[in-house]
């Protein structure tokens, strides 16, 4: 047995409860062969930084409905940063506006997912960015 | 993948999480990688003691790995924790749930986390999960907890890997001749009715008490406890009995002779690998083997007559 499997954490950062978006990215991650470490809801930017950690995860994603990412996005960047463990590909989606996705991408978000961006787009950039790492 | 394996080792034990989790995936990696991993921490291990908790899903086994973590926590203790779900056998991929319930513990420093893919294996823990007891063991957790994935009534790996095994039912699953069949109930070092809150639980456990004292003597006053781990109600008890039964198979010999147990089928494991990769491997490659199949496929000789037929010539103790 020698397989290197891509595994993702998926987060629900801040205060709402809204994680069925959440849900599907992670089933079909799952589908596509992808081990998916999923923590629930309400979780703050340093629990979800300490669980990508001692998970070993290639990447996070963070799913976020209540409009705080401006704020709990680059936050999670930050906590990484600082725990050097910046290599971790951090990924978004949700309710996220438009003109809102530059400042993320330039905080250091790799890509934000949209309603209705088909979960193989996901899969196909997950696998492009994870999958040749070693 | 080639790291510094020592230097994330001397750094694992310092207490950085994040080459403990490393060392971990170098282990789940496989082949040798895990191999060069496993050199390394050996001879720091044997030191933790180590408690699996299984049972049916849905039972409640990550909100009460939650509940006794906090419990020896507060007795000082560091608790590593491996929460171990289903890999699609299908896909590959696999939803690792268990830190839902364990959100609290995430950010203790003294706890270590880590979820895993059955990856194949089954019997309800991962391939990679004693390697990853043996880091923990070398990283200074006291206590190492492993909570299979739910099983269903014939996955008793845990038994071969755990010092003590916690077995954890609700009520209402069946009536008491689901309590004497064969499989996970035999494997209890005691047991535990989770959601005690729930009607039927006294029942449970009576049925449980029941099939206990139709068995072998030894066993007949294993506990049984009632708890009820989202109230936080029972776990302090059930703590309490974990140790009492580490510690009674401790001064009975017990659990030295499960250790010697696990760590001879550790290393016939890996005679095993090693024996097939000396030997069955040059022989697949070979022509003999070739012209023996068309012959077998021919219905020429049986699987009995040729396997002997290679075993005999197979060279021992040659250089390989």
């Amino acid at each position: 047995m020698s397989e290197k499997k891509i595994r993702v954490l998926i987060a629900k950062p801040g205060l709402d409860g809204h994680d069925r978006g959440a849900k599907v990215v992670a089933r079909a991650l799952r589908d596509a062969g992808f081990e998916v470490i999923y923590t629930g809801l309400r979780q703050t930017p340093e629990q979800i930084v300490a669980a990508a950690i001692a998970e070993d995860v290639d990447a996070v994603g963070l799913s976020l409905l209540s409009g705080a990412h401006n704020y709990l996005f680059p936050r999670v960047i930050e906590l990484l940063r600082e725990q050097g463990a910046d290599d971790i590909l951090v990924f978004g989606g949700g309710v996220i506006p438009e003109e809102d996705i530059p400042g993320l991408k330039k905080a250091g978000v790799a890509e934000i997912f949209t309603p209705g961006t088909p979960t193989s787009e996901t899969v196909k950039f997950l696998r492009e960015r994870c999958g040749d790492k070693q | 993948m080639n790291r510094d394996w020592g230097a994330l080792l001397t750094r694992a034990r310092a207490g950085d999480k994040r080459a403990v989790a490393r060392l971990i995936s170098g282990v789940e990696e496989g082949g040798g990688t895990a191999r060069t991993v496993l050199d390394q921490v050996w001879p720091q291990t044997g030191h933790a003691r180590v408690f699996g908790i299984t049972g049916p899903p849905g039972a409640g086994k990550s909100t009460l790995t939650d509940a006794l973590t906090k419990c020896w926590r507060q007795a000082g203790l560091r608790v590593g924790i491996l929460a171990v779900d289903p890999t699609s056998p299908f896909t590959g991929g696999a939803i690792l749930g268990d830190r839902v319930r364990m959100g609290d513990l995430t950010l203790d420093e003294g706890v270590f986390i880590r979820s895993m893919g059955t990856r194949g294996r089954l019997g309800g823990l991962s391939p990679a999960s004693s390697g990853a007891i043996h880091i923990l063991d070398a990283c200074g957790y006291d206590l190492i907890l492993v909570e299979t994935v739910g099983v269903g009534q014939s996955e008793v790996a845990v038994v071969e890997t755990a010092d003590v095994v916690l077995v954890l039912t609700v009520p209402g699953l069946g009536d008491d001749v689901q309590a004497i069949k064969a499989g996970i109930l035999e494997i209890g070092d005691l047991f535990a009715v989770n959601k005690a809150d729930r009607p039927g639980a006294d029942r449970t456990a009576n049925e449980l008490r029941t099939m206990l004292t139709l068995g072998e003597t030894e066993k007949r006053d294993l506990p049984v406890l009632l708890v009820s781990a989202a109230q936080n109600q029972g776990v302090a008890e059930l703590c309490q009995a974990m140790e009492q039964r580490f510690s009674q198979l401790e001064g009975s010999g017990e659990l030295a002779r499960r250790r010697e147990l696990r760590l001879r089928s550790e290393l016939l494991t890996q005679i095993r690998d090693g024996m097939e990769r000396r030997l069955l491997d040059p022989l697949l490659e070979g022509a003999d083997f070739q012209q023996a199949m068309e012959r077998f496929q021919a219905r020429q000789g049986s699987p009995y007559q040729w396997a002997e037929e290679f075993v005999r010539h197979i060279n021992m103790g040659g250089s390989g």
